[in-house]
């Protein structure tokens, strides 16, 4: 098969756009995908200290580099999560790749902020691991981002990533999450960070491609609870759908971003409140963090 | 030739002379699942692969992550 572009012998085929690519090529339109994304929802601008969430996989780590390599001022933030085996060697591939690229990188430690590490959370709470996991993520990095002065977080949510979160969503028609689902999320308090997911046109297969054509060091073994997670199953349905008809993926999250998503926009909002403990955001007295944190310190 | 599959890592040996689509329907592995890596570099599933190849099928999904 050879490049589109210039002819030479390709690297990667891409069905959805009935193209193939050699190495340089192929990170050519990676790195446009990235300068769409950002344009089209105006996700950074060149002032903007962006906190990358970095958990040492390929999305993330290749998210830092395009966005380093475009310019913008970046701070990586490493959550360790406590997971065995999983987060010491996502830690040090974190760790290394700050090293190499000589920029910063905070490390907040789950075990210390809630009080136990993920899986003593999810034996407590005796819910799904990334329940908990999930809650104490967006929380930590919402807080960091807040405390450090960082006017956005950028993470490395990819389509397959967000279209299996559209199909979770569509499947129970929870039109209070469909909304929320964007490729930029606004501000809507002050002491809640932007969000932006500048791979959300870029296939998990382009993204795992990307890192290792740039030959970012990532952690190919998956946390060890990602296994039966029920967003796996939906990524399974529809790579199968995305084999029979190439462009099922991107079709089904782009034509509910285009033309869906304005249709479950809410026009009241919902009021919100400072955490009576913490001070972070919440729509009760205490924030679903700190109510998880006293589980945990009741149980252990 | 042999293929080498991870999550767990594991070594499997299929008969080579074809064409890695062929290799991949035999494995039962959808091309958009996995990059297939020869040596140091990634080839298109139309390429031929020898009876003396080594490749790497990498899965590329990352799962359970939270959705925001
Ligand atoms: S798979 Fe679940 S438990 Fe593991 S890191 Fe992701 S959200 Fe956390
Ligand atoms: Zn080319
Ligand atoms: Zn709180």
């Amino acid at each position: 098969m050879k490049c589109r572009k210039c002819g030479g012998q390709a690297v990667l085929e891409l069905r959805r756009h009935n193209a193939a690519f050699c190495v340089d090529d192929f990170v050519e339109f990676f790195r446009n995908q990235v300068r769409e994304a950002i344009h089209r929802y105006r996700m950074l601008e060149r002032g903007d200290k962006v906190l990358v969430a970095v958990s040492g996989g390929k999305d993330s780590l290749g998210l830092w580099d395009v966005l380093l390599d475009e310019g913008y001022t970046t701070t990586g933030l490493y959550l360790d999560l406590g997971i065995f085996e999983y987060s010491v060697e996502s830690k040090s591939k974190c760790e290394a790749f700050a090293a190499k690229r000589g920029v910063p990188l905070i490390v907040s430690t789950v075990a210390e902020e809630v009080g136990a590490p993920v899986p003593v959370i999810k034996a407590v709470t005796r819910r799904p691991p990334c329940s908990g996991c999930g809650l104490s993520k967006r929380y930590l990095t919402n807080r960091v981002a807040l405390e450090h002065g960082f006017s956005v977080v950028a993470t490395g949510h990819n389509l397959d990533d967000e279209a299996a979160t559209l199909f979770g969503s569509v499947m129970h028609w929870q039109t209070d999450a469909l909304p929320r689902q964007s490729p930029a999320l606004p501000s809507t308090h002050p002491k809640l960070v932007r969000r932006v997911k500048p791979l959300y046109r870029l296939s998990e297969r382009e993204t795992a491609a990307y890192a290792f054509l740039r030959k970012i060091d990532y952690i190919v073994e998956e946390c060890p609870f990602a296994k039966g997670a029920t967003s796996i199953a939906h990524k399974e349905i529809l790579n199968r759908m995305e084999d029979a008809s190439p462009g099922a993926k991107h079709n089904f999250l782009f034509g509910f971003l285009d033309r869906a998503r304005p249709a479950f926009e809410r026009t009241e909002a919902l009021p919100l409140n400072e955490c009576a403990r913490c001070g972070q955001v919440t729509t009760g007295t205490l924030c679903a963090f700190c109510k998880l944190a006293d589980q945990v310190k009741r149980a252990v | 030739m042999k293929v080498i599959l991870r999550n767990p890592r594991r070594e499997v040996d299929v008969p080579g002379g074809r064409r890695v689509k062929e290799v991949l329907r035999e494995l039962d592995i959808l091309p958009e699942t996995v990059l297939v890596i020869r040596g140091d570099t990634m080839i298109t599933t139309d390429q031929f692969v020898g009876p003396d190849d080594v490749i790497e099928l990498r899965p590329v999904m990352s799962g359970g992550r939270d959705p925001r």
